[in-house]
């Protein structure tokens, strides 16, 4: 029988919504198991590190990686996985630009250990202890994983050669990506694999947004009743749609909530939130400074607001401190 | 730090009130420090809160913007549109960690060649005192930790390679 | 060694020039360093220094070299583009390069004359001159737009300028409209006696030119008229005029002023503004008798039809033309013109401000416009120099510089206020027998003729006193001050301090801006200067430009000057609207916005921005679509599209992005 091409899923830091996805894909992934050979996926199959290591390089055809990175385990297996693929696919918005787990670039990793081992109202840590890196057992040496300084989008540590995003990507675009991967219909190296274009152009809610609008209020989505037919902006609400790459085909703004932005941009905007800031801002209706501030009070987060999937991908990408 | 630290300051002037004063300035001989950088836009409402964070990115101390004031741009209103925008940003900024005087808007008008002179001394001072910014610096000095394991996967032998504990 | 840089990184060929501008830049900057250096950059494949580059050789030498190095791209480094961006396009396109392939570095205005450590001034030349390096590769080839020229010309003023303007313009036979917003044209000069220092009537050499504005076939004259809204561009101008109600037809008035005498109010009890409030007016009035248009109008404050709807209208009973139209209302008109010439004059200073001379205060003290008024046979007392008491000074102190050269209240020189200081000198002696005394800090009298009339003054017995005047006061301190006004001032000359009783104080105010330059100017969206009148483009070459196309300027609402400049302006402003129209066209600069269609998502954020309307939303395609034309290449449509699909020519995001790589890279 000639070899089925071989796949590799993995995660870094992520929530397993990723892993969801895949399973999302329904009896489709029938069609993806019967067409390849999985050697890695741990979330379903139990295959060790060495199993990896012990393949050529390059002899995997595909490899879909998704969360961030954040630990030094995870380097390792993305470089690992770099090595042993012909293409890496970065697989979410965490791989793609840090996603969620990315916001913790706002605290410095002493911050998040003092927090999470000492000051957080559910410890009873009275020693203080923390994790090691390393400790002495038994006249062994155990080692676990570093926390890195900072949380990183997989091609800030290794090459990648396309994107898929959403957080998670949608069935549709997981199959699409598959598809093209086994036809070799691959598009220029880099490209993210779904369309270049924002939001709005797929959202139902389009024609309702007027051509005039002067916001002069940001609600957030429990302080109102959301129209379900009219656009998200016009209502004051912060939608991240004409920001946003399309693709999702409006999941979220069809389900009544406002876009929070996790294709990320465009590939001709190098900066989400800052882009989305430019846009929505210069049309807000006050000219005073007092009052522009005053109705900036209503985004109380706004790297939270702006930068929920992408703050690792951002021009700052970390807290200065 | 053996030598002064010179700040690195971006400038982003409109083309028909900052610009000019700052060409007015220069014709009336006004000294001023040497470390602020023009760049020319046609008006402040060019200028894309991206390119403030792409200077800050690219190694400014800095980032100065010149409109002209309320109510007097070439564009009408294009200087209504630079303040809202930039009073978002300025928030993002400190919620980043980027010190208030680094970034700075002004309105300066074609006539006022002087305040040019004052605001790009004054904020130099300021960024001067602040100290280097230098986030490419940074930059590199955070992704050392890359190249370090880097380094060390690459010269484990991969059947060793055996971080933690199977 | 160049080439191959250039091979390797498949980068647009650049040439670069560096400028000393004599030592301008070469005394501050290393320009041979700069050079050096910029020849080591990628892609740069001629790399020169030379002593003027906008001169006839330094511009031939850039087009021989593009033609020689087979140059992509062009950046020179010199003065501001401001200045001469245009010229080296120019030198650009005779090379045979698209003009819009260059980038000019200011290294003078923004260098070499504002630094003086020359390490720092060199160091930042080259930052410049990376950023420029590194922006050039991204630019595109570009096209001006040519927009036609609407031929009609708008003067806004009808004072000596606006009427000079105007006829010069008609004269060549151009379409002009004369917004005044008085009800007669004539302006400060009408208020004048005689001008100096040749002292011809001003009514005598005003009022035919008046009549010509009046009858000439192509001029429309709208008094009583005032611009509301200026929209456009160079060119072609869409312009909305109120003109307000006289509450008498103009085209049937024939200027009988049968009416004035027919008016219930039996004397005039009103203030008359022409006069400076020196005499009295009825609700009907007129200015003067040569006012133009010659059109009675009423004052509603005080006409009791107007007021209060209960008149006989005596007035209209006797007016056999049925003139008036009490029901008159303000009506807009639009008018669309090619370019504007703006003469909208000076306001006197408020001679109140200045308390220690007790203008308001004692009724001897008057402004030197209320004196123009007095002095005036057609004037309140007919020519006739007397107190507001009707007694005859028998001394009178005219004190320069009031509201001028004074740091307390306006810093500049007014320029007229010495020569018209003499001027009412000499007719005060010539319609009095009064000592007069002129208290003057400097005498200031360049021009024709203007030193040979001070020389004139001097032998007519006129006393002069050199010394700022401290105060006029009532307070005497000997019989001989008993009722009168004192002068006190510090003789510089004799070096002592003098009181000077006098029965007339005479202000010198200066020349300010209009009360509302700063409206005006920015509905015609031009500037101003610090002081408040209006900014030209440049101080010594373009005197009567202003920083936007097709709008000049022209007499005091520049700058104070007198009549003789005045006039030379108008007919410079003048020239300059005649070179616009007759070029037929204008080149827009090409720097607009387009949204690039494929990739708009129709979201509708730029819409609302664009100040001009040129920003529509196509239906049919649910996309955002710009009307070039009506774009003014502002770029904030660019800068807030966020999905980054629409593009400022010559500032798209990659050139700005590539000037801020270069400026910052070391």
């Amino acid at each position: 029988m000639p070899d089925k091409p071989k796949v590799a899923f993995y995660w870094c830091a992520s929530c397993g919504g990723c892993e969801e996805a895949v399973v999302d894909l329904a009896e489709d992934i029938l069609k993806v198991v019967e067409a390849v050979d999985i050697v890695l996926w741990p979330v379903a199959m139990d295959f060790k590190k060495t199993d990896i290591e012990a393949r050529p390089d390059k002899s995997i055809v595909a490899s879909f990686i998704n969360g961030a990175v954040r630990t030094s385990e995870q380097e390792e297996w993305v470089r690992l996985l770099r090595k042993k693929s012909q293409v890496v696919v970065s697989f979410g918005a965490c791989a793609n630009s840090g996603g969620i787990p990315a916001l913790a670039n706002q605290s410095t990793t002493e911050d998040i250990m003092k927090y999470v081992y000492e000051d957080s109202p559910s410890n009873d840590n009275p020693a203080k202890t923390r994790p090691l890196t390393e400790c002495e057992d038994e006249g062994r040496t155990l080692t676990l994983p570093s926390m890195h300084g900072m949380v990183r989008s997989l091609d800030q540590v290794i090459d990648v050669e396309y994107y898929l995003p959403g957080c998670p990507p949608t069935p549709k675009l997981i199959m699409a990506a598959v598809q093209a991967l086994l036809t070799g219909k691959l598009p220029p190296v880099g490209t993210v694999l779904s369309p270049d274009m924002a939001l709005c152009d797929e959202c139902k809610r389009k024609d309702s947004k007027p051509a005039d609008l002067a916001l002069t209020e940001f609600k957030r989505p429990h302080q109102v009743i959301i129209d379900p037919e009219k656009c998200l902006l016009a209502q004051g609400l912060v939608c991240m749609g004409p920001a946003t790459r399309a693709g999702c085909e409006a999941l979220c703004p069809g389900g009544n909530m406002p876009c929070t932005g996790c294709f990320g941009p465009t590939s001709r905007v190098k900066d989400q939130g800052a882009k989305f800031v430019s846009s929505v801002f210069s049309n807000i209706a006050p000219k005073e400074q007092k009052e522009i501030d005053a109705m900036l009070d209503g985004i109380p987060d706004p790297i939270g607001t702006f930068y929920r999937y992408g703050l690792s991908k951002g021009l700052l990408r970390r807290k200065l401190n | 730090m053996t030598e002064k630290f010179e700040p690195r300051i971006v400038a982003f002037f409109c083309n028909w009130c900052t610009y000019t004063a700052a060409d007015l300035a220069g014709v009336s001989r006004l000294k001023y420090a040497p470390n602020v950088s023009v760049i020319r836009v046609m008006c402040s409402g060019r200028v894309d809160p991206q390119f403030v964070l792409d200077a800050f990115a690219r190694g400014a101390d800095g980032v100065l913007l010149g409109g002209c004031h309320p109510g007097d741009c070439h564009y009408a209103e294009g200087n209504y549109k630079t303040l809202r925008r930039m009073r978002m940003l300025e928030r993002m900024l400190k919620a980043m960690g980027i010190h208030d005087g680094r970034f700075r808007l002004e309105w300066i008008s074609g006539a006022e060649g002087e305040k040019v002179r004052t605001v790009i001394n004054e904020m130099t001072e300021k960024v001067r005192a602040l100290g280097p910014l230098d986030l490419p610096g940074k930059t590199l000095e955070w992704d050392k930790e890359l190249k370090e394991l880097e380094a060390h996967v690459n010269q484990s032998a991969p059947k060793e390679e055996a971080v933690h504990a199977r | 060694m160049s080439d191959n840089k250039n091979k390797q990184a498949d980068l647009p060929r650049v040439g670069f020039y560096i400028c000393h501008c004599g030592s301008n830049i070469a005394g501050t900057i290393d320009v041979v360093e700069v050079s050096k250096y910029v020849s080591g950059l990628p892609g740069v494949a001629v790399s020169r220094e030379y002593k003027y580059m906008c001169s006839d050789p330094g511009q031939e030498m850039i087009a021989q070299d593009i033609k020689d190095h087979k140059l992509e791209r062009l950046v020179v480094a010199a003065c501001s583009p401001n200045l001469h961006e245009e010229t080296f396009r120019k030198a650009a396109a005779k090379g045979g390069l698209n003009p819009f392939f260059f980038q000019m570095v200011n290294i003078r205005e923004h260098a070499s004359w504002v630094h003086t450590d020359k390490g720092a001034a060199t160091q930042k030349a080259m930052d410049l001159a990376r950023a420029a390096v590194a922006r050039v590769r991204h630019h595109q080839s570009l096209e001006k737009k040519r927009v036609p020229v609407d031929p009609n010309v708008l003067v806004v003023g009808g004072g000596i300028a606006g009427i000079h303007a105007a006829l010069t313009l008609a004269n060549a036979g151009k379409k002009v409209t004369l917004v005044e917003r008085e009800a007669t044209i004539g302006g400060h000069m009408a208020l004048f006696d005689k001008t100096f220092p040749t002292l011809d009537c001003a009514a005598c050499i005003l009022t035919p030119k008046m009549s010509a504005v009046k009858s000439h076939p192509n001029i429309k004259l709208w008094t009583y008229s005032e611009v509301e809204k200026v929209e456009g561009y160079v060119g072609n101008y869409k312009v909305k005029v109120k003109r307000k109600p006289r509450y008498v037809n103009e085209d049937l008035c024939v200027g009988c002023m049968e009416c004035i005498d027919a008016c219930v109010f039996k004397e005039a009890k009103f203030p008359d503004k022409f006069n400076q409030g020196l005499g009295k007016r009825k609700p009907v009035y007129i200015d003067f008798p040569q006012a133009t248009p010659k059109v009675v109008l009423l004052d509603p404050q005080t006409c009791i039809q107007l007021k209060t709807g209960k008149c006989k209208k005596s007035c209209a009973e006797v007016c056999d033309r049925k003139a008036f139209d009490f029901e008159q209302k303000e009506k807009f008109e639009e008018i669309q013109v090619g370019a504007i010439v703006l003469a909208t004059g000076f306001k006197a200073y408020d001679a109140k401000r200045d308390h220690q001379y007790g203008y308001g205060r004692y009724p001897g003290v008057y402004t030197a416009l209320e004196i123009e008024r007095l002095v005036n046979a057609s004037g309140p007392t007919s020519g006739e120099v007397v107190l507001r008491d009707g007694k005859k000074p028998k001394a009178v102190g005219i004190v320069h510089c009031v509201g001028s050269r004074d740091a307390k209240s306006n810093k500049w020189c007014s320029r007229v206020c010495c020569m018209y200081s003499l001027k009412l000198a000499h007719l005060i002696k010539e319609h009095s027998d009064a000592e007069v005394y002129n208290f003057y800090i400097d005498m200031r009298t360049p021009g024709k003729g203007y030193e040979e009339f001070y020389d004139k003054l001097l032998s007519e017995g006129v006393h002069f006193i050199r010394g700022r005047v401290s105060d006029v006061t009532d307070w005497a301190v000997t019989p001989e001050e008993e009722g009168r006004l004192v002068m006190r001032v510090e003789d510089t000359l004799a070096g002592f301090v003098r009181r000077i009783p006098v029965d007339m104080v005479v202000l010198s105010t200066g020349l300010e801006p209009q009360h509302d330059a700063q409206e005006v100017r920015r509905r015609f969206n031009i500037g101003c200067g610090s002081e408040g009148f209006f900014q030209e483009r440049h101080p010594k070459l373009a005197p009567v430009n202003t920083f936007t196309d097709g709008i000049y300027i022209a007499g005091a609402c520049q700058a104070p000057r007198d009549i003789p400049d005045t006039v030379a302006q108008a007919g410079a402003a003048a020239a300059e609207a005649l070179a616009l129209i007759d070029a037929g066209f204008v080149e827009l600069e090409p720097n607009t916005s387009h949204v690039i269609e494929d990739e708009c998502s129709g979201c509708k954020s730029c819409i609302p921005l664009c100040p001009y309307s040129a920003i529509s939303f196509e239906e049919n395609k649910k996309k955002a679509i710009i009307n070039e034309v009506l774009c003014k290449g502002c770029g904030v449509c660019a800068a807030a599209c966020p999905s980054g699909s629409i593009r400022q020519n010559l500032f798209e995001d990659d050139e700005i992005f590539s000037e801020i790589e270069g400026v910052l890279a070391k």
